[in-house]
């Protein structure tokens, strides 16, 4: 009987659609999370581990040295070097290369170069057309390090004092 | 460094970290610590070289002592309890360590030996790890030594390893540590490349990465590398290698720890040749030349031309107009089924003797050329009589082994036709012109019927009863004579002479009056091999004899088709005039090779890209006949294919029986079943000899350079930019160039069969009278003719 009149009550005062349309109204006029990607964008870590880089010294000298720590310690083995004796006496690459279809962005290869040659950039915009697309090369590589020089060193920066 | 006495009752009782040990009397340390396993860290110390004690990196704890002391310079005693990871062992350790990288850069990850240092280990093991240094580091130049080794001296420990090693092992001193204290440098005493022809160890033995590989500097770290094992392909020793490759591409070479024959140690020339695999002559498809036009093709037109070709010689001129001469270097495969295809048409002709002269005893030649005593037993000769070697470049482990021999006393004495440089005391040394290096050998024998008592043999006393015998000659017949072991080696250079048959039967003789052991040191890395697979005119394998032309006679007789089998006839043959003019001649030459040049291009008809020994699977016979095989360290590179191969399917295509095999090794195991019966033997019959020919006025001496032994090593750049590779030149004593009117630097002109070169003089007192020393093998004196013989020189 009691249970009965409840029922009544609630279904003539349509108590569960307000309590419904009390939530709808709630986030009708509470602050919105929603970002309309890609005219907005979300704000990234500076340890955020995207696109690769190789960055250069302010003297505009390429930072790697060949000493193909990032190849050894890369556990999907994406990272292929080939080096040699530079014509002035230094330890150079001749082949850098990083196969993103391979790489786990696991970002073990900055962690383990000693020169902060080989960085993971906040760059997560990318992909590739063809076969080969995502087929970095040394010249890739350098090119994506000298346009984002900036923000890469800014992140550096920003990171440092918790390294 | 053992202990003098063997007898269980003589050992001694020592603890080291607590396990009981029983060792010689005499034994160091580490030594001990090194057999039962325990490590001790260590720097200067190398258990082939002498204790120098001044890293101080071994020391440990002994109970009693007030002070840690230097496992590597402390010999044990009875009831010695030592304790290398004791507080006071690894504080030590600690210390010397934080000493040592004081000035050690600390910069590992440009260094060359980065994951293979073992200072760097060291450090890990038992350093520190954070440094407390930040004073000034200590900077050294570089110091140039030459194209085989890089230096960064500012990371030299200054173990004095290398100093040591040039000392006591190679037998130079080259390099030393003039200077003290902070001002201590590893250097040569004047800047000039290292002469040692087995310098490369020094890269080896070097802790750190103060002395590197050039050729290798900055390509690779170790850890990227995979090891194969595998043989050197150069000298007749056979050292044992670790090819390693990266990627299928070979890196480097490097020695493979064998104490029977190389020790831990490797000749530069086997070490380094490997730079000549990617050489820009690298022929990497089949080529034929139609209408005098070189074309690319496959295997099968390329296969099909070739033995059209040899079949069309054969139906016009016959068989016996077919000859094959193949690369003393070649592998005992390759050589066998070389003789099988050339047999199987029907020829004899095939040699791999490029550089024989006189073939006169081939009948009378053991099975094949052997030392018949293992390698490791030269350690302990007391006696050696090297007839036309220089041991010391044509081979640097055997001639290792007589050092160490001489070093304990034994006498070793040299017939040579140059006065080479030996890098120990020699006992005697007769130098003499090569015409008549026989006699020399003869005066030996002589004075060997009087030291003995016995007689000279009867077919040798009457043609040797002319001969003088000198104070030279009865000193080594008594040094032979009172040696316990004696030897008597002939070299590459008295197998080439044109008085060989003479030599080997006096050599004979000699080793017949005192008790020697004979022993061939032959040319290439497999001349025992290929007399074993019968890869000579005269004998078939398993002995049979047969009768075709050498390799002399097949460059002289007009031959029709010539299969060459990884050689350049301008460069590897005794007469390289002849030889080109030969192949120009023939109507049908197939070069089997690695290698394609200019000259090949004009010659041969068909190029077969067949593989060097790192992109092939074969067996090499040494000097002591010990069969040694291996694989392929890489894949072929483009279309090249294993020489075993190639010839396999040349004897299918000529429909010859018994070409079924599936692997190398079932060439081997037939050539095996073959040849097992044959007795090692390196004695041969003594023949009369005749010690008059007549002599000429001037008389050419023309070894081969070491770095121009075969297609490989003359490729490889780095060797050929040492001293040892020789240019052409003429080389003549003060006398001779008086006689001819000749001056140091000016150029003149040889004439020998028609041709006429001009070289530089040089004016060098090691020559004898009335010889000119014209290297063989060079480019500059590959028009020339015969590598000995009658000579003419002009000035200007």
């Amino acid at each position: 009987m009691m249970q009965g009149l409840k029922q009544f009550f609630k279904s003539l005062f349509m108590l569960e659609l307000m309590k419904g349309l009390s939530i709808t109204g709630k986030h009708l006029f509470a602050r919105k999370f929603t970002l309309y990607y890609p005219e907005e964008k979300a704000p990234i870590s500076p340890r955020f581990r995207g696109l690769h880089a190789l960055r250069r010294y302010p003297n505009g000298e390429e930072r790697c040295i060949a000493c193909k720590l990032c190849e050894a310690v890369c556990p999907a083995l994406a990272i292929t070097i080939e080096s040699e004796q530079r014509d002035d006496g230094t330890r150079r690459t001749t082949r850098y290369d990083i196969d993103l279809t391979k790489c786990i962005f696991c970002g073990f290869c900055e962690e383990s170069c000693p020169v902060d040659s080989i960085v993971e950039t906040g760059i997560y915009e990318y992909h590739g057309e063809e076969h080969g697309d995502l087929y970095m090369t040394k010249e890739k590589l350098l090119e994506i390090g000298d346009k984002y020089e900036k923000d890469i060193a800014a992140a550096r920066a920003a990171d440092a004092s918790y390294r | 460094m053992h202990g003098v006495s063997d007898e269980m009752s003589d050992l001694l009782n020592i603890e080291i970290n607590g396990v009981a040990l029983q060792v010689k009397p005499g034994t160091m340390v580490i030594e001990a610590a090194d057999d039962a396993g325990i490590t001790i860290p260590r720097f200067c110390y190398h258990k082939k070289l002498s204790v120098a004690a001044n890293c101080r990196m071994c020391l440990v704890e002994v109970e009693k002592a007030p002070k840690p002391l230097p496992a590597c310079a402390t010999p044990v005693t009875d009831g010695m309890k030592v304790l290398t990871k004791s507080p006071l062992a690894l504080e030590a350790q600690k210390s010397v360590m934080e000493f040592l990288l004081i000035n050690h850069p600390l910069d590992c990850p440009i260094c060359d030996q980065g994951g293979e240092c073992e200072l760097q280990d060291v450090a890990m093991g038992y350093g520190q790890d954070m440094s407390r240094y930040h004073e000034k580091k200590r900077v050294v130049k570089d110091k140039f030594l030459g194209s085989l080794i890089s230096t960064d001296m500012t990371r030299c420990i200054h173990c004095t390893r290398c100093v040591r090693f040039g000392q006591e092992v190679a037998g130079i001193m080259e390099m030393g540590a003039p200077g003290r204290g902070e001002h201590t440098e590893i250097s040569t005493y004047m800047e000039r490349a290292i002469g040692s022809e087995m310098s490369g160890n020094v890269i080896d033995l070097c802790p750190v990465g103060a002395l590197t590989s050039k050729p290798y500097r900055y390509h690779g770290r170790p850890w990227e590398n995979t090891t194969h094992d595998s043989i050197a392909p150069h000298d007749c020793v056979g050292s044992n290698v670790h090819v390693e490759t990266r990627r299928n591409q070979v890196m480097r070479v490097l020695p493979k720890e064998n104490e029977a024959i190389n020790e831990l140690w490797l000749s530069d020339r086997d070490r380094f040749s490997y730079m000549g695999l990617t050489s820009g002559d690298r022929l990497l498809q089949p080529m034929v030349k139609q209408d005098g036009e070189w074309k690319t093709t496959d295997w099968q037109n390329a296969l099909n031309y070739a033995v059209e070709g040899l079949q069309r010689v054969k139906t016009a001129s016959g068989a016996e107009t077919i000859g094959a001469l193949a690369s003393p270097s070649s592998t005992t495969e390759e050589l066998y089924l070389l003789q099988k295809v050339i047999r199987g048409m029907g020829s004899n002709n095939i040699d791999h003797r490029l550089q024989q002269l006189d073939f006169a005893n081939q009948d009378t030649m053991p099975a094949y050329p052997c030392m018949n005593q293992s390698i490791a037993d030269l350690d302990n000769i007391n006696a050696a009589l090297l007839v036309g070697s220089f041991t010391r470049k044509d081979q640097p482990i055997i001639a290792h082994r007589l050092r160490k021999a001489n070093k304990s006393g034994a006498k070793v004495s040299v017939i040579n036709s140059v006065d080479y440089d030996f890098n120990l005391d020699l006992s005697q040394s007769v130098i003499t012109r090569p015409d008549d290096i026989a006699s020399q050998l003869a005066g030996v024998v002589k004075a060997l019927a009087e030291v003995t008592g016995k007689s000279i043999p009867d077919v040798l006393a009457s043609s040797i009863s002319s001969v003088t015998v000198t104070d030279e000659h009865k000193a080594i017949a008594a040094d032979l004579n009172d040696a316990e072991n004696a030897t008597v080696l002939m070299g590459i250079h008295a197998m080439s002479n044109p008085n060989f048959s003479a030599i080997s039967s006096l050599a004979n003789a000699a080793a017949e009056l005192s008790g020697a052991t004979l022993g061939y040191l032959s040319a290439g890395a497999n001349s025992a091999g290929a007399w074993l697979a019968g890869a000579v005119p005269h004998r078939a394998p398993g002995q049979q004899a047969t009768d075709g032309k050498n390799a002399m006679q097949m460059i002289t007789d007009d031959m029709k088709a010539f299969v060459l089998l990884n050689m350049e006839p301008e460069y590897d043959c005794a007469n390289p005039n002849e030889a080109l003019s030969a192949m120009s001649s023939a109507d049908f030459v197939v070069c089997m090779t690695p290698f394609a040049t200019s000259t090949m291009r004009k010659y041969a008809d068909v190029m077969l890209p067949v593989a060097p020994f790192t992109e092939t699977s074969g067996t090499y016979v040494n000097v002591e006949g010990q069969w040694q095989s291996f694989t392929g360290s890489v894949p072929p590179m483009g279309d090249v294919r294993p020489g075993w191969k190639v010839l396999r399917v040349i004897g299918n295509f000529l429909k010859l029986d018994g070409f079924d095999y599936l692997a190398s090794e079932d060439v081997r195991d037939e050539l095996d079943g073959l040849t097992r019966e044959l007795e090692t033997n390196s004695r041969s019959e003594i023949t009369a000899v005749n010690l008059d020919s007549s002599k000429p006025e001037l008389t050419r001496i023309g070894h081969v350079s070491l770095y121009a032994v075969d297609s490989l090593v003359r490729r490889s750049e780095p060797l050929q930019q040492t001293d040892d590779a020789l240019a052409a030149m003429i080389a003549v004593n003060n006398v001779t160039a008086k006689k001819l009117g000749l001056d140091s630097g000016q150029m003149a002109v040889v004439m020998q069969s028609n041709t006429r070169v001009k070289l530089p003089i040089y004016i060098e007192d090691a020559i004898p009278d009335d010889c000119a020393f014209i290297p063989a093998g060079v480019t500059g004196s590959v028009e020339l003719g015969l590598s000995y013989g009658p000579v003419e020189v002009a000035g200007g």
